[in-house]
């Protein structure tokens, strides 16, 4: 649940005018947006508070193609709400929408032996209904933060989201197409497309045995709710521990193929250098000497609040909140330093809310000294995997899970 | 017919979205900032070009050029290529 006072809080100092949905636009809108410290000087200047139809005030990097992050302060609640949950998009050849009665999902390619279409209504009832609560994060997630920096879209913390899906297992929509066995690869594609004929679509893969997977679903509902236009209504491909790159929206074709898929988006753009992340689950027929598909998250926090840099009083209790996830082994333990790092103590973890949906946390304490008190927090997981406490610098800046200080000022 | 008018329509419902939202991303004065503004434009706005900066070098704004030309085939003249690729190096990058 989300309280009033928390909501106010999402709000900033808007208040009723963002709440009525009338965000003014231009000059006399363009509040600070909720920025973390540490990206290039140009989204200090550029980052506005930006309203896509259907959703909040979101930290706008882009318009065209829309890449729009969620703002810190959501991160104090386990679940994001839908009309809060980041949009990230390739290419600007979006539909405005998407008629759902005529909407089509094609299930064939070379290692399918009935190729079938389905339509909402299939999807709605002709499979079994199952829930998976589950990390949507942007490969690219904090990318604004790498040193040195490199180019791209300049993503702070907010580029992921966590949210109960709902939906058919791609496994029971597989079994019903025929899948040989010689298939290795599942071909995914969706409704945006390029502006340009000779730009390459937004085209994906995953492994066959990543797709028959339990948890692989193909999402119709998010938290209950149609999936937001922005979001891939009406549905999409979730892929539970993998970065959001897999996870298809305006999902149109699944294509079981027996060859490793040779689009640019596979063979060439998220792709991290072997060797140098603690990452169990590899894309085989996807690898090479050099590099291999960016596949898991790596495990990772966050602290929501109090925002960095936020005045609080001396003697006064305050409560930390914020969120721990990791691919799907399950958070174990989130410690925090109230003392730049010097020391550690265990945060309180709150409901488990499945292996890949965000853990929340909570630490109360009361600040003893007037100053700066800079505040750490570190996950670890199930496989004793943590975080770094040094970027791992690769050319794309995937991975970032940086132990990363906020300071509190002490008055 | 029926396929022409539902693409017709859906090509004026993503003007009509662009129009009404996206508001014009002013970028610095300088030689070079028309080739910048009539053709990266066509494909993706220009805040791309503000929140990517000021860290890349000349080295590496062409390499941006050049995967919008040769990878994801924007059609850019020469001339105009050049032009972009030091605009962006003295406005939005380390300058040289």
């Amino acid at each position: 649940m989300v309280d009033r006072r928390r909501v106010l809080q999402h709000l900033g100092g808007v208040g009723g005018v963002a709440a009525s949905g009338l965000w003014p636009r231009g000059g006399a809108a363009q509040q600070k947006p909720p920025l973390t410290s540490g990206l290039p000087d140009g989204v200090y200047d550029s980052a506005i508070l930006d309203v896509l139809p259907g959703k909040k005030p979101l930290i706008k990097l882009s318009y065209r193609p829309p890449n729009y992050e969620t703002p810190a302060s959501y991160f104090g609640d386990a679940i994001t709400p839908n009309d809060a949950f980041f949009v990230r998009y390739h290419l600007a050849g979006i539909p405005a929408e998407i008629d759902a009665q005529a909407w089509r999902l094609k299930i064939g390619g070379e290692g399918a032996a009935s190729p079938l279409e389905l339509t909402l209504a299939d999807l709605e009832g002709g499979f079994e209904q199952v829930e998976v609560t589950a990390v949507c994060q942007c490969a690219g997630n904090r990318r604004g933060l790498s040193t040195p920096h490199v180019a791209g879209v300049e993503w702070g913390l907010g580029a992921m989201g966590n949210a109960v899906w709902r939906g058919v297992r791609v496994k029971d929509v597989l079994a019903k197409a025929g899948l040989k066995k010689e298939a290795i690869e599942l071909v995914a594609n969706g409704a945006d497309g390029p502006v340009l004929d000779k730009t390459p679509d937004f085209v994906k893969s995953i492994p066959v045995w990543k797709a028959l997977d339990e948890n692989t679903i193909i999402a119709h509902r998010m938290n209950g709710q149609k999936l937001p236009h922005f979001n891939g209504f009406p549905a999409r491909l979730i892929v539970p521990g993998w970065t959001g790159t897999y996870w298809m929206k305006h999902l149109t074709s699944l294509e079981a193929v027996t060859k490793p898929f040779e689009g640019f988006w596979m063979k060439s753009a998220y792709r991290i250098p072997i060797g140098k992340f603690p990452v169990v689950q590899h894309f085989a027929s996807q690898m090479t000497e050099a590099n291999e598909p960016i596949t898991e998250m790596v495990v990772n926090s966050l602290i929501a609040s109090p925002a960095d840099n936020q005045q609080v009083r001396r003697g006064t209790p305050i409560e930390l909140r914020g969120v721990a996830w990791d691919a799907g082994y399950g958070i174990r333990r989130v410690e925090v330093s109230l003392d730049g790092g010097s020391s550690w103590q265990s945060a309180t973890l709150g409901p488990d809310l499945g292996r890949f949906a965000f853990r929340g946390w909570t630490h109360r304490f009361t600040p003893q000294a007037a100053g700066k008190q800079v505040i750490l927090a570190k996950a670890s997981n199930a496989i004793g995997q943590t975080q770094a406490e040094s970027l791992i610098f690769n050319p794309a800046g995937y991975h970032n899970n940086v132990v990363r200080p906020l300071t509190l000022v002490v008055a | 017919m029926r396929l022409f008018c539902a693409a017709f329509a859906l090509a004026t419902l993503v003007a009509a979205r662009a129009d009404a939202d996206e508001q014009p991303i002013a970028l610095l004065d300088a030689p070079g900032h028309d080739a910048v503004e009539n053709n990266c434009a066509a494909c993706h706005s220009l805040d791309y070009v503000r929140t990517n900066a000021k860290f890349l070098d000349r080295k590496a704004w062409q390499a941006e050029f050049d995967k919008m030309s040769k990878v994801f085939g924007a059609d850019i003249t020469a001339q105009d290529g050049l032009a972009i690729v030091d605009y962006l190096t003295k406005n939005y990058g380390t300058g040289g």
